[in-house]
């Protein structure tokens, strides 16, 4: 072990191209996903046999036989069957809080080298049995003589076969995460054109950087999709301008919110390859960053006056202040688009006044970004945000776009911020260094 | 891939009674496979330098070897020509040959050994030259006229080179790995580069693992012959580094896992593609054995009817990606080493041309002029540039054809049947090896000597 905590490097990354959900990976579970991203990882690293010090990975949406799906996902894969795993959730946030494990962890010098990434689908989720169902099976289970069975099965009821389908809403407002986001979108004032412009440039980053070959080793094609099919190149404000509203609805007139400028339910996976700056030149391979820091924050949406999707707000002040760091410092900006308008009210939060007073505690505000950097290739409104793969697509990507700048201002190394909102009211956030 | 279900069905005793030509099945390489199923007739016409070297390589891989015909069946015939200077030594070749091919057994391999017609013309004479031109075409006859998946091929040795200089040929043309390649006639010169791997200078080179140490680059890896290429290699001990297109990524990582490698997603013909694959293999490697130059497209159209986009896709991919990424790897000078090894695929339509396909034979016939012109210039460094031209592979590209073409393309041969996919990737193989830097700037076909641009 190491006194003084080393900085783990990102080494590259690994993820099949998004699908929207009841598409081309529809019958794709996530334990398929997630074992041909590790496999498509291994063969771009060439990693066959090899044990690595961990993989870790996790779903948002996952059926109970995958109580182990990481480690199956290991064993199914090229990798050494002696590599550890284990399964993290934290919603949108899964991605990235692997990632920050399994830096911590080569940062203490107790592993060399991990993947950390996710997978979801929309399209295979778990659908359990009807509650009332599910407590009667359990009692039979249980039940030990004949006779109790049958007064048991006397209680099933035709209405018991409604399945329990998930649901996209938090459980303690039973509000979905886009009517959460439309409230603070209202709150911030955060205009129908702006979220257009915000989503028409996701859509034509994205396609510029599959264009340019930027994702060619970002990337593997499955199921023979060779791209994200939610992304459309030909994109406009125009275009964007002509969609009917889908969240806020009761705002009539003022609902900004569109399908256009909203995240669709989306399947995928993505992986990104850790290891010590030693390790990775034992294997030949590049360390395109280092792993700086990372910060969670959670904010009260049940009870208090923070949005669900605002936790951000408040991790990423945090994160500056323990590196010295202004908001202004960075080259390039991946805020996860989880709504347009969610983007856009985190940059609002951060240049406003009063709530840099009153809530960050903060003298002045965190000011605002060049938006030039801001999701340079795109991000989730064009890519799609299968929720816990999108950490591992955020995280390869930002090290391999501060690779290619290699310096910014002053000849400093080139930095880049990651900020992904959750659903609970958490938010993850990560600071990446050029190597 | 298709199935050839005539040749099945031509080696049924139905089908004998009928008097149905059989289709002979191919005796082809395993690991662990013997170099010969059988004894080996080793002899020589006049004082031949390599009659005895080959006869104790035969020995040395574990089999008997005798200098006259007998009883048995032989599993090979080689007899070494090369001091052959007039026409009473093709006489005395034809005693020896006439009995021998009665013997030959099935998948047997005749293998002769001659000087070069210029070379003898100017030691010997006329007639030396003469004798010497009149074992190219006897080879090419023999081969035509041997039965049951035998073949015969003839090595053409430089004056100058050293015995030892045709010791992988000798391998490749009496093993199981030559299954398919027939009829041709292949110039030995003085070793280019280092006949050993700088790499696998310490442990001795495995006859199991020829290609042990070295790292190999395959394009168009993702299927078919590509796909055989990255197996065959890696099987023989190579490093693979398989590229193909972004889109057949699926299939490139799982060929890339097969063989212990890694994939690289690339568009070769990307303005940026051999700085990029440069910049790869400098980080992941740090040098390059064998470069195979695989990947190929065809957009098949009648020239009268070709537009600029079939002509120039196809240009694009066949030719000028090669042409670049060899240039850039020249450029780069530390990659390739004394010792590496180029090989392109190349078509025996770039050959014979093919009606339909003036895009796709100009870019296959272009390579042969790019490796012979690279030849000499390569061979500077230690490095030899070669070319395969595959003839009918059986692969889902011809399994895609109508059904009277494929038969006819693969009946035309002197095998009567298609050639596989690892048939070509066992011929890259052998001029892949450090060891077979007496080939160089040649055109070696696989295709079981079609009559096809022959």
């Amino acid at each position: 072990m190491q006194s003084t905590p080393r900085r783990a490097a990102v080494i590259g990354g690994n993820r099949i191209p998004f699908a929207r959900a009841n598409g081309r990976y529809a019958r794709a579970s996530n334990l398929d996903m997630l074992t041909t991203t590790l496999d498509g990882l291994v063969a771009r690293f060439g990693l066959a046999g090899e044990r690595l010090g961990e993989v870790v990975a996790g779903a948002v949406l996952k059926h109970s036989r995958d109580f182990n799906l990481t480690r199956e996902a290991v064993l199914g894969s090229r990798l050494a069957p002696s590599t550890p795993a284990y399964d993290v959730q934290q919603a949108c946030g899964t991605g990235l809080e692997a990632a920050i494990l399994v830096a911590n962890k080569i940062a203490l010098g107790q592993i060399e080298s991990g993947v950390a990434g996710g997978v979801d689908t929309a399209s295979d989720a778990p659908i359990a049995v009807n509650e009332d169902l599910r407590k009667v099976l359990v009692a039979i289970n249980g039940a030990k003589t004949v006779q109790q069975r049958l007064k048991l099965l006397a209680k099933l009821r035709p209405g018991q076969i409604v399945p329990d389908i998930p649901r996209n809403s938090e459980p303690r407002t039973g509000l979905s995460m886009g009517e959460h986001a439309a409230i603070t979108a209202k709150e911030w004032g955060v205009s129908r054109e702006a979220q257009d412009e915000l989503a028409a440039a996701s859509h034509r980053n994205l396609a510029a950087a599959y264009e340019r070959g930027f994702l060619d080793d970002l990337v593997t094609p499955y199921l023979g999709l060779t791209r994200d099919d939610n992304l459309r190149p030909d994109s406009s404000v125009e275009k964007l301008a002509k969609l009917g509203p889908v969240f806020g609805k009761q705002l009539g007139d003022e609902a900004t919110m569109t399908a256009g400028n909203s995240t669709p339910l989306t399947d995928g996976a993505a992986l990104a390859l850790l290891g010590s700056d030693e390790w990775a030149a034992e294997h030949k391979l590049p360390v395109l960053a280092h792993f700086v820091d990372a910060e969670t924050a959670a904010v009260d949406y049940v009870h208090g006056r923070d949005g669900l999707l605002t936790a951000p707000v408040y991790a990423v002040p945090r994160l500056l202040e323990r590196n010295g760091l202004t908001l202004q410092d960075f080259d390039f900006y991946e805020i996860h688009e989880a709504f347009a308008s969610t983007v856009l009210a985190t940059l609002k939060a951060w240049e406003d006044v009063e709530f840099a007073k009153d809530r960050l505690g903060l003298d002045a505000p965190l000011g605002p970004i060049d938006r030039s950097r801001l999701n340079v290739t795109g991000s989730s409104l064009a890519a799609g945000h299968p929720f816990a793969a999108t950490g591992g697509r955020i995280v390869a990507t930002l090290a391999k776009l501060v690779h290619e700048k290699g310096t910014g201002e002053g000849g400093r190394k080139a930095r880049g911020l990651i900020s992904i909102c959750a659903a609970g009211g958490q938010g993850v956030v990560a600071i990446l260094e050029a190597a | 891939m298709s199935t050839d279900r005539f040749r099945d069905l031509s080696n049924t005793a139905l089908a004998g009674r009928l008097g149905v030509p059989r289709v002979p099945l191919l005796r082809r390489y395993e690991p662990g496979q013997a170099l010969l199923p059988g004894p080996a007739l080793v002899t020589s016409v006049g004082a031949g330098r390599f009659a005895k070297p080959i006869a104790a390589l035969v020995e040395e891989s574990g089999q008997h070897v005798v200098d006259e015909v007998g009883d048995q069946k032989l599993a090979a015939v080689v007899v070494d020509l090369t001091a052959a200077v007039a026409l009473d030594d093709l006489a005395a070749a034809r005693a020896i040959l006439t009995p021998a091919v009665r013997k030959l057994a099935p998948s047997g391999r005749l293998l002769l050994l001659g000087p070069e017609p210029a070379e003898a013309s100017a030691r010997s004479g006329v007639e030396a030259a003469a004798t010497a031109q009149a074992l190219d075409g006897l080879v090419r006859t023999i081969a035509k006229e041997l039965r049951a998946g035998a073949t015969a091929n003839l090595l053409v040795v430089a004056a100058d080179a050293p015995p030892a200089a045709v010791d992988s040929s000798v391998r490749f043309f009496l093993s199981a790995r030559s299954a398919y390649v027939d009829g041709q006639v292949v110039r030995v010169g003085v070793p280019v580069g280092s006949p050993r791997d700088p790499a696998a200078m310490d442990s001795p080179t495995a006859p199991e693992k020829p290609l042990a140490g070295r790292v190999a680059v395959v394009t168009g890896a993702a299927r078919g012959i590509g796909a055989a290429i990255a197996d065959t290699l890696a099987r023989d001990g190579a490093t693979l580094v398989v590229v193909d297109v972004p889109a057949a990524g699926e299939n490139l990582a799982k060929v890339a896992n097969r063989t212990g490698g890694t994939a690289l997603q690339l568009d070769i013909t990307a303005v940026d593609a051999p700085e990029r694959l440069v910049a790869h293999l400098t980080q992941r490697h740090g040098r390059v054995d064998l470069l195979v130059h695989n990947a190929g497209i065809t957009r098949d159209k009648l020239l009268a009817n070709m537009d600029p986009d079939r002509w120039n896709a196809v240009l694009n991919v066949n030719l000028r990606a090669q042409l670049r990424i060899t240039e850039a790897l020249l450029a780069d000078g530390t990659l390739l080493q004394d010792g590496s090894r180029i090989v392109c695929v190349s078509s025996q339509s770039g050959i014979g041309g093919n009606r339909g396909q003036a895009n796709y034979v100009a870019s296959k016939a272009g390579i042969i002029g790019m490796v012979r012109a690279l030849a000499p210039v390569v061979a500077e460094r230690g490095v030899t540039i070669n070319a395969v031209a595959p003839g009918f592979i059986e692969t889902e590209m011809t399994a895609r054809m109508p059904v009277g073409t494929r038969e006819a393309g693969r009946r035309v041969n002197s095998l009567r049947q298609g050639g596989l996919p690892v048939d070509v990737a066992e011929t890259i193989g052998w001029l892949g090896q450090a060891e077979s830097g007496g080939v160089n700037g040649h055109v070696v076909r696989v295709c079981g000597q079609s009559m096809l641009g022959a």
